[in-house]
């Protein structure tokens, strides 16, 4: 089986700002591979690449062994995508906000209802679903997005940021789920995310990225133990990055979509 | 569920074309579904969007048709009106759409459509037939209160249905046209500003409000490549009974359409970055 993600020099710029330069990363088929690094990093623009949102300038990404750059339409429907903002249609009931991806992913019509009907269960809206999503909380939003991201049974699940503005018991909620979702089905998981332990409880493995670049690759405990004993993630984070675990430095776009999602959360 | 799937549906590239139409059929039908559910679950905006055509009926229409002002032979003004009030509606339903592409963009809703396995193109052309349900449905309002006026409509239902094709494709060009507008300002308040400055000439630029014939000889130009002219001019014939070439009707509004979903779809990549 090939890889779930291979990213081979990759390189991307805005303008004159080179967000990523010459990336190389694997992810093996099954893992939870977290991105971490401080806003402005180029974990972002790495998803908005692989997921095909932004063309490829410089390099080439495979998701399993399909060429991002001539196979989009094939590499989309083996993703599920949660992006960073709270991305749901408040005018819609939780089942017709799902429906609705069930559509663009072409489920066919006879299992629709029934694939539904289990990624709500699964998510634990069932309840919930026939309400107007503009009135769910934050923590039950995040969890209808997974409900989306899961209706086509990804084979790559991509989750940006999916905690941002959350409360710790929303948080929670959110990655028990994806680790049951994983554990269940043996789907892929890539991540960024800010709060370290999360990434050393949740990733199998971990690249830091710092300036556009991957300062640092591997597992939670060997990244821990190449720093020396009793290190913890968060040590290695302000090794490889500097002391930027609060500075806000870097896109103005990542932050401005963290404090709206925020917001939007009360 | 059971595991990842397997034998994922064919990629787009690998269809033939009856089947590639018949998903782009099926993906313009969500679109439309999905406006419809917004509908039923908020009908408070059907009310609100029918004030303003309704202005126009009630009272300019009313008060033109007494002064005698507009020449439009033996043709009551207020029934030459109306086809012009619903295709204006439409129209102004259609000009919110570029506002709210760039609101689901600011969202991430933009970015979670874009990573489904839907051509932009096909993207497009839902959201403007989406319009275009969301258009039927004002024009079904104004109609009514067009009859209720003693507006001397037809009520021949394959007229009426023509009249739902001319007013869905009128709405789904200018939901393209909003989309560009959107692609290339980026921007809501810039839209707004720009919608505005592009819709009310274009109004006033067609046979909406008065006939060609009384125009200066520039406006009738720009009028002759107005697509609302041909919204305009196909729903009187479908609904009064007045003279028209239905086929160029028709025809321009199709290649209108086309042509905006096209650049639309082109421009589509800018709001993504």
């Amino acid at each position: 089986m090939p890889d779930a993600i291979t990213l081979s020099g990759v390189s991307y710029r805005f303008g004159d700002h080179q967000a990523v330069r010459d990336v190389d990363l694997r992810v093996g088929a099954g893992e939870c591979f977290g991105l971490l690094g401080p806003n402005g990093a180029g974990k972002t623009t790495i998803i908005r690449l692989l997921n095909t949102l932004l063309p490829l300038q410089g390099g080439d990404i495979h998701v399993f062994g399909l060429d991002v750059r001539r196979q989009a339409m094939a590499v989309r429907r083996l993703l599920g995508y949660v992006p960073q903002q709270l991305s749901i249609e408040g005018a819609l009931t939780g089942r017709e906000n799902v429906a609705w991806f069930a559509r663009l992913f072409d489920v066919p019509r006879r299992e629709r209802r029934g694939r539904v009907e289990e990624v709500l269960q699964m998510v634990d809206l069932a309840d919930d679903a026939d309400r107007l999503a503009a009135g769910y909380s934050g923590g039950m939003v995040r969890r209808l997005e997974l409900a989306q991201a899961l209706v086509n049974r990804p084979a790559l699940l991509v989750l940006d940021e999916p905690t941002v503005g959350l409360d710790p018991r929303a948080r929670d909620s959110v990655w028990a789920r994806v680790q049951d979702m994983q554990e269940q089905y043996g789907m892929t998981v890539l991540l960024t995310t800010h709060y370290m332990e999360e990434a050393d409880e949740l990733c199998d493995r971990i690249a830091l990225m710092h300036h556009g670049t991957v300062r640092a690759a591997g597992t939670p405990q060997e990244l821990e133990d190449g720093l020396g004993a009793g290190s913890s993630l968060e040590d290695v984070f302000r090794h490889y990055t500097g002391d930027s675990l609060t500075d806000p430095k870097g896109g103005l776009r990542d932050v401005r979509a963290s404090r709206r999602t925020a917001r939007r959360l009360g | 569920m059971s595991a990842p799937a397997a034998a994922p549906p064919a990629a787009w590239a690998d269809l033939t074309p009856s089947r590639a139409a018949l998903r782009l059929a099926s993906r313009i039908a969500t679109f439309c579904l999905v406006e419809l559910q917004r509908l039923r679950h908020d009908r408070s905006e059907l009310v609100t969007r029918a004030i303003q055509p309704i202005l126009w009926l009630v009272v300019f229409g009313q008060t033109f048709s007494r002064i005698h002002a507009i020449p439009t032979g033996t043709v009551p003004y207020l029934d030459y009106l109306a086809p012009g009030v619903i295709a204006q509606s439409a129209m102004f339903v259609a000009i919110f759409y570029g506002i709210q592409i760039i609101w689901e963009r600011d969202a991430g809703v933009l970015t979670k459509l874009l990573v489904t396995p839907t051509p932009r193109v096909a993207l497009v052309a839902g959201k403007a037939f989406a319009a275009g349900v969301r258009a039927v449905a004002q024009a079904i309002v104004v109609l009514v209160v067009a009859a209720l006026l003693g507006v001397g409509l037809t009520w021949n239902p394959l007229r009426l249905l023509a009249v739902v094709g001319v007013v869905v494709l009128g709405a789904a060009f200018f939901t393209c046209l909003s989309v560009i507008i959107a692609g290339l300002v980026l921007k809501r308040d810039r839209l707004m500003g720009i919608g505005q400055a592009v819709t009310m000439p274009l109004f006033f630029a067609s046979n909406a409000l008065y006939p060609v014939s009384i125009m200066p000889t520039w406006l009738r130009a720009i009028s002759r490549v107005n697509p609302l002219s041909y919204e305009v001019s196909a729903l009187r014939a479908l609904l009064l009974g007045l003279p028209t070439n239905l086929w160029l009707d028709f025809g321009v509004l199709i290649g209108s359409v086309i042509a905006g979903i096209c650049a639309a779809a082109a421009l589509l990549g800018r709001l993504a970055r």
